[in-house]
């Protein structure tokens, strides 16, 4: 398991590999909102919660399409299948390594976008917050489309369609969650609702993930 | 005790039977050669061997966990360098030398040179120094001279002879002649399964959806 999850780290920070792709674009989206919007404060801090995590969500999309697909062109997918470690363990680890060339840069530096979008004050902590305990969630749900479209032509498109639904309990509670830091709210209720999402689709999608790898690889 | 047995085995590729009735069984330090013309199912029968795809009908027995697939592609990446590459096999394989394998196969040379900078053949002999590192007893090997020159099928041939005489086995599809001569030789063409004919056509369109 740490082989592998060492392999995918360095495949990902190599060249071609490209991390901090996400977080580019999650800049560039962070940049582009308030041209669109309109600079006004009261406006932007309004739409901020929002505009974050749905940024989020769709800078974590950008990557997910090479969990599977880059290892099932090369043959390592039918090794994988073949080897010791069971598959669902090879997902997990997949997903994880995902998680953190994607989605823990993206919650570490959340903040500095939060800036340009004019986020209320006491929103930040649980900003990061909501997106660290989010973001396993958006890679491992993603690991499972990426493995439903794996040996597709053109899969990344219909990975899309298939998981962007799926992030939909994360979306709200997240959103939810950095809205009521930022009003003043209690924000505790959204994040353990997250939580829950997350766990849940943790202990469950593994499974699905590698039940669909399994018939791809016929 | 045979490392590896098959009784009645059907196999199936995009839901039609390729060959059906196959027996075999593979004693420690057995070689079997399949043999067979393009499409009857030599690469269908290793993936369902090495467990990728579920047999049709029939039994096969084996110990869990003994056998190493080299289809087609050798699964290298070409960002790692052909030590990083091999290591990383040897570890998800049980953390197994890979110094032996990279002399096997004449690597040494080429260790740190990174995959995407290697010839097909020596991709292919990258690949293959792989089953050495698995450590497994049966190695399913699909055509597994494909680009490899003179000298190479000879180094291959030698690991082969080797991991033989350590009382492994092989199937191996191929129709180079590996100097196995021993190896036993299963030709598929009489065991093509018979196709069955295509339905006949409907006579109408509510005898088809009526």
């Amino acid at each position: 398991m740490w082989a592998l999850l060492i392999r995918d780290l360095r495949l990902a920070t190599r060249s071609g590999g490209g991390f901090g792709l996400a977080l580019a674009f999650f800049l560039i989206v962070c940049t582009l909102v308030p041209f669109g919007v309109g600079p006004e404060g009261g406006q932007l801090s309004r739409i901020a919660p929002g505009i974050l995590w749905v940024g989020a969500l769709l800078s974590c999309l950008l990557s997910l399409d090479r969990i599977f697909a880059l290892d099932f062109e090369d043959g390592s997918l039918d090794l994988l299948a073949t080897a010791p470690l069971p598959l669902e363990g090879a997902v997990a680890v997949k997903a994880l390594a995902h998680w953190l060339v994607t989605g823990l840069p993206l919650a570490l530096s959340a903040p500095v976008f939060a800036l340009l979008l004019h986020l209320p004050g006491p929103a930040y902590p649980w900003l990061v917050a909501s997106l660290v305990l989010g973001t396993p969630a958006l890679s491992m749900l993603g690991a499972f489309g990426a493995a439903v479209t794996v040996g597709l032509r053109r899969g990344g498109l219909l990975m899309s369609l298939l998981v962007l639904p799926l992030y939909v309990p994360t979306l709200i509670f997240g959103a939810e969650a950095v809205r009521r830091g930022a009003a003043g709210a209690d924000p505790v209720t959204p994040l353990v609702f997250l939580a829950a999402v997350t766990l849940s689709t943790l202990a469950l999608t593994p499974f699905a993930a590698a039940a669909a790898l399994r018939v791809n690889l016929r | 005790m045979s490392l590896l047995a098959v009784r009645d085995l059907a196999v199936a590729r995009g839901g039609l039977r390729a060959v059906e009735g196959v027996h075999f069984a593979l004693a420690p330090g057995a070689a079997l050669v399949l043999r067979g013309p393009n499409g009857i199912g030599k690469t269908t029968l290793l993936r369902t061997l090495a467990g990728l795809q579920p047999a049709v009908a029939g039994v096969i027995e084996a110990a869990a966990d003994s056998m190493a697939y080299a289809g087609h592609s050798d699964g290298l990446k070409p960002a790692l360098s052909a030590a990083e590459n091999l290591r990383f096999w040897a570890e998800i394989f049980g953390g197994r030398d890979i110094e032996a394998a990279l002399a096997a196969m004449n690597l040494r040379d080429l260790a740190a040179r990174p995959a995407h900078a290697l010839s097909a053949g020596q991709k292919r002999r990258l690949g293959l120094a792989r089953l050495m590192v698995t450590g497994r007893p049966v190695w399913l090997l699909d055509e597994p001279t494909v680009s490899l020159d003179r000298d190479s099928v000879a180094l291959f041939a030698a690991m082969l002879r080797a991991h033989l005489d350590r009382g492994g086995a092989a199937v191996i599809a191929t129709h180079i002649d590996l100097g196995l001569h021993e190896a036993e030789i299963l030709e598929l063409g009489p065991f093509r399964a018979g196709r069955v004919p295509s339905q006949s056509r409907p006579a109408g369109f509510n005898e088809a959806f009526g």
